[in-house]
């Protein structure tokens, strides 16, 4: 589960990846601006590896797993999955390539057929990319039931007969028919019940360690993020703001917005609760098609400085694959070589004084 | 049943049964709690536990049919709720017993202003003039946080964002000072950050309106930050109920303590797998004769098949639904059992 093996090459690698959405206005319906959903994003993901993505609503993670699918046409970058840059593929070749890389979605009523059996949808990457004989076809198909944890006699039902977590296994097990080396899970448990979460997170874990899997993890839910995923990227406003391996990022937050996010969550223990020091963020998150001059965090960052209205934060890395976008943080390490991890240390102390 | 101050609301068995055509569905099966004045009770429980139904059958808001309230009583102040017939209960909601809902944006109306829909019940309810009305509204968006306020009035709900407009139902809920404030799940569509907001807001409000508050929600730890005494809901039933700290520090009923454990810490040792609640969620009462709970717990016994459990009081208004002792980790002695 560790990263510190040594350097393996990376599976998925995207850099600079730009998504914006044309805003069309005016009589001639001539584009008027763009809503930059994902504006400059790099990471990647090892194999076998499981990278989270978390961030709220708006701030471009779903555009992010879509993007790197290619279920977008990129506006800028570059997507290479396993030596190939899939953002400049030609559609054939693309096409070809498909089996590797496959998607969870977040809704499981709105991403099965409700006119297909089962056996029809988990089936069907099987017609459209193997010459298989239906005898064939089937035999993978219940292989895949069980894999997933779902009755073989249920394969000729229907996605109305089951119950959201149960079709929620139908979309892996789908995912899952081609073999992949690559998935993007969007939000797959969002739509489920507290006790259902669970099942499907350990089924997805359970899958990663028989087949190999490297996953994209988005979701909007930072406890599980933290169970699951081995790194973490945080998203604001189209930009990726902090990125760090799951431990670093939970027990030192480098970020305000993240320190800001961690501390929102709401923990079931009424003992925290009524001693936590709340961090909570003023306003709103501002439009994607009109973010702010300077950082995107500017408006809301409860430590803004004046720096930070003018000039965007370059990406740097803080710690050893510890990587953050803040003056802040910049500014330490460019005033001395022993004021940083200093005062790294005292925020770890306060973090832990809080939790204790 | 509990120490203390005369409650503001009494409910007491209360039932109702849908009819479907595969037969009745006993979406809330005798369910009793009672909210003091000033205090937070936090319901919690899953899709399909029957708590939202609950608060809806207080006030008369489910269809008949194929709803049918079939027993109980609704103690509003003394005054029976199940009673009062559609004029009185009209009376009550929005005056003496205020609602948010989940989903600011389905329950606000999209073609009224914020300001109209605002002084509609200051007018309907307490006959406020206009310019009173609006001067009210003001007040009251300035309560609950909205900036340039008087200016915002004249807004239309799609103007406002997810977060500003929970903050507008609110102040609608709040618009005739309710004696109960019913809250459906009012944080669950907005984001964390913008949750915490509204959490903030609600602690601030008690402490200056003073009002009973009945939070619904799927979340513990929002339950954990601001409840004074929890229920939980499941299978339209109370498994279980007690204050806060206890019930998080000694939860009793099966259910209680799987989905505690189920649930991914922010904080502290990362599990290497989650504990699993095995099972899908109740079809709803079905068998209101056995405890709903049953297929998925991990302690049932053949008991619980034939009898649904009664609440079982633990002391210190801490009780629970269930014939598993958590303490001795035995089944609980039926009286012919302590007798023989």
């Amino acid at each position: 589960m560790s990263v510190q093996t040594p350097p393996k090459r990376p599976l998925v690698e995207v850099r600079d990846l730009k998504m914006h959405f044309p805003i069309l206005g005016g009589l001639l319906r001539r584009q008027v601006g763009a809503v930059k959903a994902v504006d400059g994003v790099s990471f990647e993901i090892l194999p076998g590896e499981t990278l989270g993505v978390v961030g709220e609503s708006g701030c471009g993670k779903s555009t992010v797993g879509r993007a790197v699918l290619r279920l977008y046409e990129a506006t800028a970058g570059s997507v290479i999955i396993d030596g190939e840059d899939i953002a400049a593929m030609p559609a054939e070749k693309l096409r070809q390539k498909r089996p590797t890389m496959q998607m969870v979605f977040q809704d499981p009523q709105a991403s099965l057929n409700p006119r297909m059996t089962v056996a029809g949808i988990i089936g069907e990457p099987l017609d459209e990319h193997t010459d298989w004989s239906r005898a064939r076809k089937l035999e993978r198909i219940y292989e895949l039931m069980d894999a997933v944890g779902l009755n073989r006699d249920f394969a000729n039902r229907y996605p109305h007969a089951f119950s959201g977590g149960q079709r929620q296994r139908i979309g892996i097990a789908r995912a899952l028919a081609l073999n992949p080396k690559f998935i993007v899970c969007d939000e797959p448990i969002a739509a489920l019940d507290v006790s259902i979460q669970a099942q499907v997170v350990n089924l997805l874990e359970q899958l990663q360690d028989d087949f190999g899997l490297t996953y994209l993890f988005i979701s909007h839910d930072l406890s599980m993020v933290r169970h699951i995923a081995d790194r973490v990227a945080v998203m604001y406003l189209g930009k990726i703001v902090e990125l760090a391996p799951v431990a670093e990022l939970y027990a030192n937050p480098l970020h305000p917005y993240t320190e800001a996010l961690l501390s929102a969550v709401p923990e079931p223990d009424p003992s925290i609760e009524a001693r936590k020091d709340r961090i909570v963020l003023k306003g709103d998150v501002p439009s994607p098609a009109n973010p702010p001059k300077g950082c995107n965090f500017c408006t809301r960052c409860p430590k803004v400085m004046e720096i930070c209205h003018r000039i965007d934060p370059e990406t740097i890395e803080a710690a050893p694959g510890h990587l953050v976008a803040c003056h802040l943080i910049s500014n330490k390490q460019t005033a001395g070589s022993t004021g940083g991890p200093e005062a790294e240390r005292k925020q770890t102390e306060n973090q832990q004084g809080e939790v204790a | 049943m509990h120490d203390g101050a005369v409650p503001v609301l009494d409910v007491k068995n209360l039932k109702t049964v849908f009819s479907t055509r595969m037969g009745e569905v006993h979406a809330v099966n005798s369910v009793s709690f009672d909210l003091r004045p000033g205090e937070l009770l936090g319901v919690v429980g899953e899709s399909g536990s029957g708590k939202s139904v609950t608060m809806m059958s207080l006030l008369g808001l489910l269809p008949s049919p194929p709803a049918e309230i079939r027993g109980g009583e609704v103690l509003l102040d003394g005054q029976d709720l199940l009673t009062l017939g559609e004029d009185g209960l009209r009376k009550v909601r929005g005056r003496e017993v205020g609602f948010v809902f989940q989903d600011p944006m389905t329950s606000l109306n999209p073609v009224f202003t914020v300001g109209f829909q605002l002084t509609e019940p200051l007018r309907t309810h307490l006959g406020m003039s206009k310019t009173r009305a609006r001067e009210r509204a003001v007040e009251l968006m300035e309560l609950v946080g909205i900036p340039d306020a008087r200016r915002r009035l004249g807004d239309y709900p799609h103007q406002f964002s997810g977060g500003m407009r929970q903050r507008v139902m609110i102040a609608i809920a709040l618009a005739c000072d309710p004696k109960v404030l019913i809250a459906d799940e009012p944080t669950t569509a907005l984001d964390v950050t913008i949750q915490a907001q509204i959490l903030e807001l609600v602690k601030e409000l008690r402490q200056k309106l003073g009002m009973a508050i009945i939070w619904i929600t799927h979340d513990l730890g929002v339950i954990a930050g601001i409840a004074d005494r929890v229920m939980v809901m499941y299978g339209g039933q109370v498994a279980e109920h007690g204050p806060v700290r206890e019930l998080f520090a000694n939860p009793a009923h099966p259910y209680t303590r799987a989905l505690l454990q189920t649930m991914p810490k922010i904080h502290g040792a990362r599990d290497a797998k989650l504990r699993v609640i095995e099972g899908q969620p109740p079809v709803m009462g079905r068998h209101p004769e056995s405890c709903p709970f049953m297929a998925r717990c991990a302690h049932a016994f053949d008991r619980c098949a034939r009898e649904n459990p009664a609440r079982r009081d633990l002391g210190t208004g801490h009780d629970v639904a269930c014939h598993w002792d958590h303490l001795t980790g035995e089944p609980v002695q039926t009286m012919a059992e302590v007798q023989s």
